[in-house]
């Protein structure tokens, strides 16, 4: 239980995707526009974090270790098409904002990896405790992200006005410039914070 | 004219990397020196016009006339990953002095998510197979010139007293703000 627990909390602070892995930015800085949009998006990607992760850790024992990537990317892209076409049906608004970062979901780093890391190598139960932990860790990270961004670029923060009315929003932050220089100064942060070893990133990274 | 402006706009005003947030993973792990950035981004330019031909045919040919669009992902995917195969295997047999630049790169792209972003900007725009090219060379060439500036400012920051909270990829990143400030500028030049 200990154990499992460790699991969860590894994917939200250790292995935190966004803020230590640097896996997953693109979606994460595109949709962090609004909370609803980024909470949004951080759900769909764990959903197929979760589908992809549990079908693979199914089907690990059949499938040779030659062709196991392209079995990975049938399996996302299959998780994929099913969240496009719930979310066009029950969310149209929220799927209209998100756009292509949708069909993206395929081409997340964070997804590909956890499949290749994680879910090929470990049980069912396993990975879909690692797909919840990183799914919350992705989530946690766009609701600061785009809560930051929505309330200094818009001042409001789900859409109510929060600021007095003097405060004039920054529009600037919820431009491109705003999402980088916010992820970079969360990094730092995250950085100073959790400085534990191999001191303050930079030495790892995937790059696909 | 109008293919220019096309051109243009997703050269510089829609830059694929700094407005359009895409293919931010390879832009920020493979920067850190020059002649890698340059190699990843051939390697790129190359998949990417090959692939927006590609899936043009595919879904103008295929997917639409059968009313599959909606397995346009699952599709779109699998042809990258086989391009890239192909390219791969090409290069090696054909071309060595080429693939000795760009042989290394070009298993990551398969997952790089500009390409396939590509493929579904042309599918969602409508373009036709000219468009469709042209588009696609614009945005590989905005990925090479993004590319290119950050490896270079990375250059340069090597040697400078950057605070320590921010060494490692937070200056990447405000880095890459100021840069994508920059290319604000370019907004109104084209459609």
């Amino acid at each position: 239980m200990k154990n499992l627990w460790n699991v969860f909390v590894n994917g939200i602070v250790e292995e935190n995707a966004v803020l230590k892995l640097m896996l997953g930015l693109c979606p994460v800085l595109a949709v962090s526009i609004t909370i609803l949009n980024g909470v949004g998006m951080g759900l769909a990607t764990t959903f197929v974090l979760l589908g992809s992760n549990l079908t693979i850790s199914i089907i690990r024992r059949w499938v040779p270790k030659e062709i196991r990537i392209p079995v990975f990317i049938i399996v996302i892209a299959t998780f994929v098409t099913i969240t496009d076409l719930i979310m066009a049906a029950y969310f149209p608004p929220l799927h209209k904002a998100l756009g292509i970062f949708i069909p993206l979901i395929v081409v997340n780093c964070i997804v590909m990896g956890r499949a290749e890391a994680f879910a090929s190598r470990q049980s069912t139960v396993w990975s879909i405790v690692d797909a919840i932990g990183i799914g919350a860790g992705f989530i946690l990270t766009l609701f600061i992200l785009s809560g930051i961004r929505e309330l200094l670029g818009n001042g409001t923060i789900l859409g109510y006005p929060v600021v007095p009315s003097n405060f004039e929003p920054a529009l600037i932050m919820i431009l491109p410039p705003g999402a980088f220089f916010t992820i970079g100064l969360m990094i730092s942060i995250f950085n100073t914070i959790f400085k534990k070893k191999g001191a303050g990133g930079g030495h790892q990274h995937g790059s696909s | 004219m109008d293919l220019l402006n096309l051109f243009i706009a997703a050269l510089l005003v829609n830059n694929i990397v700094l407005m359009r947030f895409l293919a931010l993973c390879s832009y920020v792990g493979m920067t850190t020196d020059i002649g890698a950035a340059l190699g990843m981004s051939w390697a790129v330019t190359f998949v990417m016009v090959l692939a927006g031909a590609v899936t043009w045919f595919l879904n103008n040919l295929l997917l639409i006339p059968f009313g599959l669009t909606y397995l346009s992902t699952l599709t779109f995917i699998l042809v990258i990953a086989s391009l890239v195969q192909l390219v791969e295997l090409y290069l090696r047999k054909s071309v060595p002095s080429l693939y000795r630049v760009m042989g290394i790169y070009l298993p990551l792209i398969t997952t790089n998510c500009a390409i396939l972003g590509v493929t579904f900007i042309n599918q969602r725009e409508g373009y036709t197979l000219i468009k469709a090219v042209v588009s696609s060379a614009g945005v590989a060439l905005g990925y090479v010139l993004a590319l290119f500036l950050l490896a270079n400012l990375r250059e340069r920051i090597k040697n400078s007293n950057v605070p320590a909270p921010l060494s490692g990829y937070p200056i990447v990143f405000i880095m890459t703000a100021l840069l994508s400030i920059a290319f604000m500028g370019f907004s109104g030049m084209a459609k």
